[in-house]
């Protein structure tokens, strides 16, 4: 019993780690595979952890006008984003924390921190914040819905939205090739490129101030908080490569309910990075290859999520006559 | 309980015939608010201890009222359970009104009607025959309605009253026929009678139809909804808060009373159409409230809203039990009555923090205002939970309960009959859309009021008031982060009154302990307590260890703003601006939102002007037109006022000879 206990915690912990540790790889490879692809050298992938080492140490410039708002906002979104990184599955299953929640309880801890980012970007009074904040409360406004929808359509196949019993359920060999389940996929990995501010939505590179939307919201930030603030990001990709992974192909997780075997956890291990570097050369290749969108043809984009979300969903309910 | 409840209801009806000669005015506040609030607690524990405790249903004929009849009083699951949640409510809205109601205009008039008030909302979750009931809802509204009139020297106000008194009488008048329709010819209003009447199916069904748009009016349904966004925000915000927080409620109960109690077995499409009308109650009640610039009207629109997620709730469990599964029903009603107990705290919150900015600015208008947060620390905190709340984020209560009305949807696959199986998912991506708009609607209301810089003089000036109002609102904010922390606390309450109405309890460790699994273990679960803690260590440890690791090094200076800012307040975004995009993509058909921008060419030293209009489709296609017709009515049946004696006796006998015909015909 304790030491069921201690391995679950031991578990939980070394999955912060590891989420933590990983994020910025994503992130740092994304952006090579980009750089080689558009034909430049790149920065290395290790490129991120020196940014945010960098922005740590750095001293915090707070604007006059900075409230206690804009102040707790960088720790609480952190805080948020690595809660939801503790509740999805990356290399191994039966993370306790998983159990304090379902998935929609995920989808609202991101809604959560979107909502707490918005407020900072309103906090400071400028222009910019201001249309980061609009402009993402649009975006988010249409990608939740979508997400909810492809949770519906995930528990009606797998019967609950507790996120280890689908993946269990998926494991299982319950499901096979399902029309409903592909249209959930597309639908959630636009939502999960919209989410996470890539390119055609958003541009995470640009420093042309009317195009931006998340670098809008946060320009104000500096030093530590801005730290705070990419780290958060950086875990969301995580989170929403994961969530896609353990959905759609959670093969080779390590089960931790059935023992802790070392061998099925490093294969688990192995499984995760073979994910985060496909993870990396599609949202490259994909980014490469697309042009970013007005912010209203964005809606178009999103607004087809939600519909192959819903038509997932009423799918599943016609073919499913038990 | 029963008799000592109706004592008390008794005191308040004194308590509001006194209140006009109690002096100084001083005593009478207190006197009124001190006794409203604390009878208010009293119920409301009683309530509550009576529900978790389940005791026995108890009934009482006091021989008042129509002389073959008597009135008919009970105290089940259901009454008790929303006796719970009004009146906890409304105690905790007593407290701030105390600090509140002494600095408006006129205090006393809002005095005398709100005990009655209490007492008729009261009356209604005990009355047990179809006269007593109608008698306390028609009290109800007119002491809600002279309530409104509190302001009465304002022109908006007594026109919004007007529309209230208007609506409420369709109300109460579209519930008598549907009492009428449900009694038959038979004519015995006693609840117990009704249950077992057995009438045509025409009559029973046209009865459903008049409850649901008699207590769906009340409650703010669209498409009756247009009196509430006027009404509600044009009464003193203590009174406002009652009005969303528990008369709303009162209407709700109505409905649930009528739909599960009274008119028997549900068909199949008692459901549907509730489910349909709540989604599309709660998406244009968000929608609207995302273009509003009023505070209060922002939030009358959302209580539109969050009535339109109750009834879908409702709907919901109407559809599964029309299904015969119970235990599906009995949880989609427990989340309708978990939301109707949360929205009543959240929105009281809202409303009363309304109340202290209108006080402590004079503005009503978000455009104005803007760096309240500086100012006015308590209530912007306070305000932030409520916020949260109403957009249904964690760790508030708002969550718990659209947590559960998705649960429940989810749950629908194992509907058999085929319409709502179609009908559902698709109502449900419109809650699920609504629910997103929500918490933009709700970034928009609280960072555009307490973010930013001020926008006016009044915002750059406004002291935050002490005393019973922060009080109040601190009450309101504790109670809605419990609820939300500790959701079982009101699950419970929710979950005893379903299992009183359905007839079947939800499994077993749906509300034990702090993991909140309404299918029962390992299905989904939610532990409100564990996310609010992992989330709050995760921040603090964060703060920690990095502080350890690099001292903090901060610095005090201007706004970077790409290089270029602007000291002027008025370069920062508008609540307009901020809505724009959301407005150009949800409300250009819905609304028929138009912009013209009129720009003075070079030279022409004119200000730019950009006008954005919104039309209300409930307005212009619901009731504008009704309220042609019954003018054209009114003025045909004028021309019979000037008749000759000659012919009015003529009319009279050409009726006698009509009515013995039908009579004869029946026969």
């Amino acid at each position: 019993m304790i030491q069921a206990a201690i391995t679950s915690i031991g578990l939980q912990l070394l999955h912060f780690m590891v989420a933590l540790a990983s994020a910025p790889l994503l992130v740092g490879s994304t952006r090579f595979a980009k750089s080689r692809l558009q034909g430049r050298r790149g920065a290395s992938p290790i490129q991120p952890y020196r940014d945010l080492l960098r922005l740590m140490r750095k001293e915090t410039v707070l604007a006059h006008d900075a409230s206690w708002i804009f102040r707790i906002t960088p720790y609480l979104v952190f805080a948020l984003m690595a809660a939801a990184a503790g509740m999805v599955p990356m290399f191994a299953l039966d993370l306790p924390l998983a159990s304090i929640g379902d998935l929609i309880a995920i989808v609202a801890l991101l809604a959560t921190a979107r909502f707490f980012q918005a407020l900072a970007g309103l906090d400071i009074g400028t222009a910019f914040g201001g249309m980061g904040a609009s402009r993402d409360a649009l975006i988010g406004s249409l990608a939740e819905p979508a997400v909810l929808m492809v949770a519906f359509a995930v528990a009606l196949v797998a019967g609950t939205t507790a996120l280890p019993a689908i993946v269990r359920f998926v494991l299982s060999g319950g499901v096979g090739v399902e029309v409903s389940l592909a249209l959930a996929l597309i639908a959630l990995v636009i939502v999960a490129i919209a989410e996470n501010g890539r390119i055609p939505v958003d541009n995470p590179a640009t420093h042309l101030e009317l195009t931006m939307v998340h670098e809008a919201m946060v320009l104000e930030y500096s030093g530590r908080d801005l730290a705070l603030i990419e780290a958060a990001q950086m875990l969301k990709l995580l989170v929403f490569v994961s969530l896609i992974a353990s959905l759609f192909a959670p093969w080779g997780l390590a089960v931790a309910a059935d023992g802790f075997d070392f061998a099925e956890l490093l294969g688990g291990m192995a499984v995760f990075v073979l994910h985060l570097l496909a993870a990396a050369l599609l949202i490259a290749v994909f980014e490469v290859s697309v042009a970013k969108m007005r912010v209203f043809r964005v809606v178009e984009f999103l607004g087809a999520a939600f519909i192959l979300a819903v038509l997932a969903v009423v799918f599943r309910f016609v073919t499913d006559v038990s | 309980m029963l008799t000592l409840t109706l004592l008390g209801l008794l005191f308040l009806l004194i308590l509001g015939i006194a209140a006009p000669f109690l002096r100084p005015e001083r005593l009478a506040l207190r006197a009124v608010h001190g006794g409203v609030g604390g009878f208010a607690l009293a119920f409301g524990i009683a309530a509550s201890v009576r529900v978790v405790a389940g005791g026995e249903v108890t009934e009482l004929e006091l021989p008042l009222g129509l002389p073959w009849m008597g009135a008919h009083f009970r105290l089940d699951d259901l009454a008790a359970f929303f006796m719970a949640a009004i009146n906890l409510a409304t105690a905790m809205v007593m407290v701030f009104a105390d600090g509140y109601a002494a600095r408006q205009p006129e205090p006393a008039r809002a005095l005398a009607p709100l005990p009655v008030f209490l007492a008729a909302c009261n009356l209604v979750l005990l009355a047990n025959d179809a006269f007593v009931f109608v008698l306390a809802w028609e009290l109800m509204s007119i002491a809600s309605w002279l309530l409104v009139l509190a302001n009465h020297r304002d022109g908006a106000c007594r026109h919004a009253a007007y529309v209230y008194l208007v609506m409420a009488s369709l109300s109460v008048l579209l519930l008598l026929l549907a009492f009428g329709a449900l009694a038959g010819a038979g004519g015995d209003y006693r609840f117990a009678a009704l249950r077992e009447a057995t009438e045509r199916p025409a009559l029973a069904t046209l009865a459903v139809v008049l409850a649901m748009l008699g207590a769906g009016s009340k409650a703010g349904l669209a498409p009756l909804h247009v009196w509430l966004p006027l009404a509600h925000p044009a009464a003193p915000s203590h009174v406002s808060a009652l009005l969303s927080g528990v008369m709303v409620k009162v209407a709700i109960y109505g409905l649930t009373r009528f739909l599960f109690d009274l008119a028997g077995a549900p068909s199949w499409w008692w459901g549907v159409a509730l489910i349909v009308v709540g989604a599309s109650s709660a998406l244009l009640g968000i929608l609207y409230a995302l273009m509003q610039r009023d505070l209060k009207r922002l939030l009358a629109y959302s209580t539109i809203e969050n009535v339109g997620i109750i009834a879908f709730a409702l709907g919901l469990s109407l559809s599964f039990r029309a299904n015969e599964l119970f235990d599906l029903s009995a949880l989609a009603l427990a989340a309708a009555l978990a939301h109707v107990l949360n929205h009543a705290f959240f929105k009281s919150l809202l409303f009363c923090g309304a109340g202290v900015i209108l006080e402590a600015t004079r503005l009503r208008d978000i455009e104005h205002m803007g760096g309240l947060v500086r100012r006015m620390p308590y209530t912007s905190l306070f305000m932030l939970m409520g916020a949260l709340a109403a957009a249904g984020l964690p760790p508030l209560n708002g969550f718990v309960s659209k947590w559960l009305v998705f649960q429940s949807v989810f749950a629908s696959s194992s509907l058999t009959d085929n319409l709502p199986r179609l009908v559902v998912p698709l109502m449900g991506a419109v809650l699920a859309l609504a629910a997103a708009l929500s918490a933009a609607g709700f970034v928009r209301a609280f960072g555009l009021t307490f973010l930013g810089r001020p926008r006016s003089e009044a915002a750059a000036k406004a002291v935050e008031p002490g005393g019973a109002m922060p009080t109040g609102l601190a009450l309101l904010a504790g109670i809605c982060l419990l609820l939300g922390v500790v959701p079982v606390l009101g699950l419970a309450l929710a979950e005893s009154a379903a299992h009183g109405v359905i007839g079947v309890a939800l499994p077993v460790g749906a509300v034990g302990g702090i993991f909140l699994a309404p299918l029962g273990t390992g299905g989904a679960a939610y532990a409100g307590l564990l996310v609010f803690l992992v989330v709050l260590g995760l921040a603090l440890g964060t703060r920690a260890l990095l502080g350890r690791l690099w001292p903090e090094r901060r610095r005090r200076a201007a706004a970077w703003d790409c290089g270029f800012p602007d000291p002027s307040p008025a370069t920062q975004y508008t609540a307009s601006g901020f809505s724009q995009p959301l407005r150009r993509v949800f409300a250009t058909s819905v609304f028929r939102a138009r912009e013209t921008v009129d720009m003075p060419p070079p030279g022409d030293e004119r200000p730019a002007r950009l006008e954005v209009r919104l039309v209300d489709p409930a307005w212009d296609w619901g009731v504008e037109p009704l309220r042609r017709a019954v003018e054209a009515v009114t003025l045909g049946l004028n021309a019979l006022q000037f008749l000759s004696i000659r012919r009015y006796l003529s009319l009279m006998f050409g009726a006698l000879v009509v009515l013995l015909l039908v009579v004869a015909a029946q026969q």
